[in-house]
């Protein structure tokens, strides 16, 4: 069996013919957005929450990421965060709220409290979940109405996906990082080729990373249509999750390792979709289009929507340069960036900030560039400071915000400008997406540096 | 959810693929609280061009959004399923959706019409060409079928429990719960290691 079809059957409450398996869900993240309808519907139906104890709530997308001190100016997103404080009191759910030490973006939360662990059903209204799927979780974001019937069931009906795995073979050339390779990948399967599937993340250079790195790479799943992306636990992982505060302690770590051993697929397992990606010809990507499909390397120039074989592909390529303002044919080195923001649930670790931070340390900001950094989490914000990462950021001229979800999705004060150039180490190019009318970038943490310096995309050794 | 039997109508041809969930309701709507009232902002931004497609009287009171490959992608957000419905559509005809779209629009009881790239280009062209065309889909037979002129008459995929859910409007939770007991035995074997959210 695979690793996903072993989580899966691990997991199986009911199984009839004619009907999706019901399977039981370890743990529920909740947030602001996707959850008040949900609660609302539990209080009509005259529902309550079945496991509390397997909910956890925090603020994220709606959140400031400075003047926390201060009520929020949007009353609209001020009614979302007050409603979510309201329903996890009245159904008995813990939260994390705005200038909790927990608080942060769900997904940078779960893991870092130990909430996410291998083996686990995991599911939040959020597409993004995916990310915990680094831990050999199986973990997929759903809708308002699975929320609300995860609330009331700890269980949700599902139909079983394909396998796919994604082999990735060698060492990655220096100044590629995982970032890199997930853009690579949708690049190369596009945003519909995973769908259907859960994708297993599998060989040498998966096996090489850190956590954050593959965190960052299963973030990402979702942006190539995957129902979740996942990597089979080892003692990278292991050694991650040991001591976090909800960790297997003592004897049950014992018996937790033993399980967690036995996750990994297992030989001779077939796959229903292989695709194979040489990490030693990689290069730092960056995006050039209206969605994560549409990147080039570093290296590259705009595309001539011209060159594309599909009808299809060619229109929504001119509609896209058309939206981001590019030619064909231009250097994406050469392209000027108003704006580089350093965060969200893809690249807002302690690991992120840490490259981001030796790319500008002693150096500072390109003139009139807006730069800045938003942690993940308020305890990689406190890690950050405890290294000094945040004196290096300011000294280079860089913003040092509060954790949450930020510039990555036009939710909160953090927006891009009508036309505004921003390189993002965020997971959404669409059209809008940071802002209305603004023109987002897919880039690394190590690029989104090195771009804030230079005043155009650039990689560290540019500089 | 209300059942869903037979939908009659005319559509509304949006030539575009890779519609992700941003642009169907874009994130400013998402802070509102309520599940109802979001018709005003689908595809907002694009609404903002008055040729978009939506924009055109000959297109007015559509029931059928027709569109091209992998509609729905990104955001979980269930709300792109609530304002497509709001705003009066009761089917969508693609020729792949997003995972997560699709299955929100069968929880919400907007029907997700998977055909074909060939049959959906004829549906497209067709309904461009003459925005009368009249679309028929019945989801006991599984089958869509434009008016005569259109010529396009094809099966769609929807599995027998979910067919069933949309025929006779099934709320899903009450689904599961008649599984009860097989959910406490489960949660009764549950290792003790697991996390729990109480303080640690």
């Amino acid at each position: 069996m695979t690793l996903a079809d072993k989580v899966w059957e691990a997991h199986l409450v009911h199984r009839g013919e004619g009907e999706p398996d019901l399977l039981y869900i370890d743990m529920h993240l909740v947030h602001e957005v996707t959850s008040p309808q949900a609660f609302e519907g539990l209080r009509l139906a005259g529902r309550r929450v079945r496991r509390p104890d397997l909910t956890v709530a925090t603020m994220d997308h709606n959140t400031p990421t400075i003047g926390l001190d201060q009520p929020l100016a949007d009353p609209v997103s001020a009614t979302q965060i007050e409603t979510l404080a309201a329903n996890c009191a009245e159904f008995g759910v813990t939260l994390y709220p705005m200038g909790h030490a927990n608080q942060g973006i769900v997904h940078v939360i779960g893991p870092e409290q130990g909430l996410t662990q291998p083996g686990m059903t995991i599911v939040c209204g959020d597409s993004h979940t995916s990310t915990h799927g680094a831990f050999g979780a199986l973990a997929f974001g759903i809708g308002t109405s699975e929320v609300e019937h995860v609330l009331a069931t700890q269980t949700l009906p599902q139909r079983r996906a394909a396998n796919m795995a994604v082999t990735i073979e060698g060492d990655l050339p220096p100044g590629v990082t995982a970032k890199d390779v997930i853009l690579a990948l949708i690049g190369q399967i596009g945003t519909g080729g995973g769908v259907g599937h859960v994708i297993e993340y599998r060989g040498s250079t998966i096996r090489s990373l850190s956590m954050e790195g593959r965190m960052t790479i299963c973030n990402m799943s979702i942006e190539a249509g995957a129902r979740a992306g996942m990597v089979a636990p080892d003692d990278t992982t292991f050694a991650w999750v040991e001591g976090r505060p909800h960790a297997p302690k003592g004897a049950d770590w014992e018996r937790a390792l033993d399980h967690w051993r036995g996750l990994p697929t297992d030989e001779g397992a077939t796959f229903d979709t292989e695709v194979v990606l040489d990490a030693t010809a990689l290069r730092p990507h960056v995006s050039w289009g209206t969605n994560p499909s549409q990147v080039v390397p570093i290296d590259g120039d705009v595309p001539d929507p011209e060159s594309f074989a599909d009808p299809g592909e060619a229109e929504a390529a001119r509609r896209a340069l058309a939206y981001m303002g590019l030619r064909p044919g231009v250097a994406m080195r050469e392209v000027p960036v108003d704006t580089v923001f350093i965060g969200s649930c893809t690249n807002s670790r302690i690991e992120d900030l840490r490259a981001a931070a030796a790319v500008v340390g002693g150096r500072r900001v390109h003139a009139g560039m807006r730069a800045m950094v938003v942690p993940g989490s308020m305890k990689v914000k406190l890690d950050a400071e405890a290294e000094g990462l945040d004196r290096v950021f300011t000294a280079a001229g860089f913003e040092w915000r509060s954790a949450g979800c930020s510039m990555c999705l036009g939710m909160n004060p953090d927006k891009l400008a009508p036309q505004e150039r921003c390189a993002s180490t965020s997971n959404r190019n669409f059209e809008g997406r940071q802002g209305r009318g603004g023109r987002t970038h897919l880039v690394s943490p190590a690029v989104a540096a090195a771009t804030a310096v230079a005043g155009h995309f650039a990689t560290p050794e540019d500089l | 959810m209300e059942p869903v039997r037979t939908i009659t109508g005319t559509a509304v041809p949006l030539r575009r693929s890779d519609v992700d969930t941003d642009q169907i309701i874009p994130s400013d709507w998402l802070k509102r609280v309520a599940r109802t009232g979001f018709g005003q902002g689908l595809f907002s931004e694009w609404r903002s061009d008055p040729d978009f497609v939506l924009n055109q009287p000959r297109y007015e009171g559509a029931t059928v959004l027709v569109t091209g490959a992998n509609f729905g992608t990104g955001s979980s957000r269930e709300h792109a399923v609530w304002a497509l419905q709001d705003y009066g559509f009761r089917a969508v005809v693609s020729p792949r959706f997003a995972d997560i779209f699709r299955t929100n629009c069968t929880k919400a009881g907007l029907l997700p019409v998977q055909v074909d790239a060939a049959v959906g280009e004829a549906l497209m062209a067709a309904v461009e060409a003459d925005p009368a065309t009249v679309i028929t889909i019945d989801v006991e037979s599984r089958t869509l079928v434009a008016a005569a002129a259109a010529g396009v008459s094809t099966t769609f995929p929807l599995d027998d429990f979910t067919r069933m859910r949309f025929l006779e409007g099934l709320d899903d939770i009450g689904l599961s719960l008649r599984y009860a007991e097989e959910i406490a035995a489960y949660e009764a074997a549950r290792p003790t290691w697991l996390p729990g959210a109480a303080a640690p």
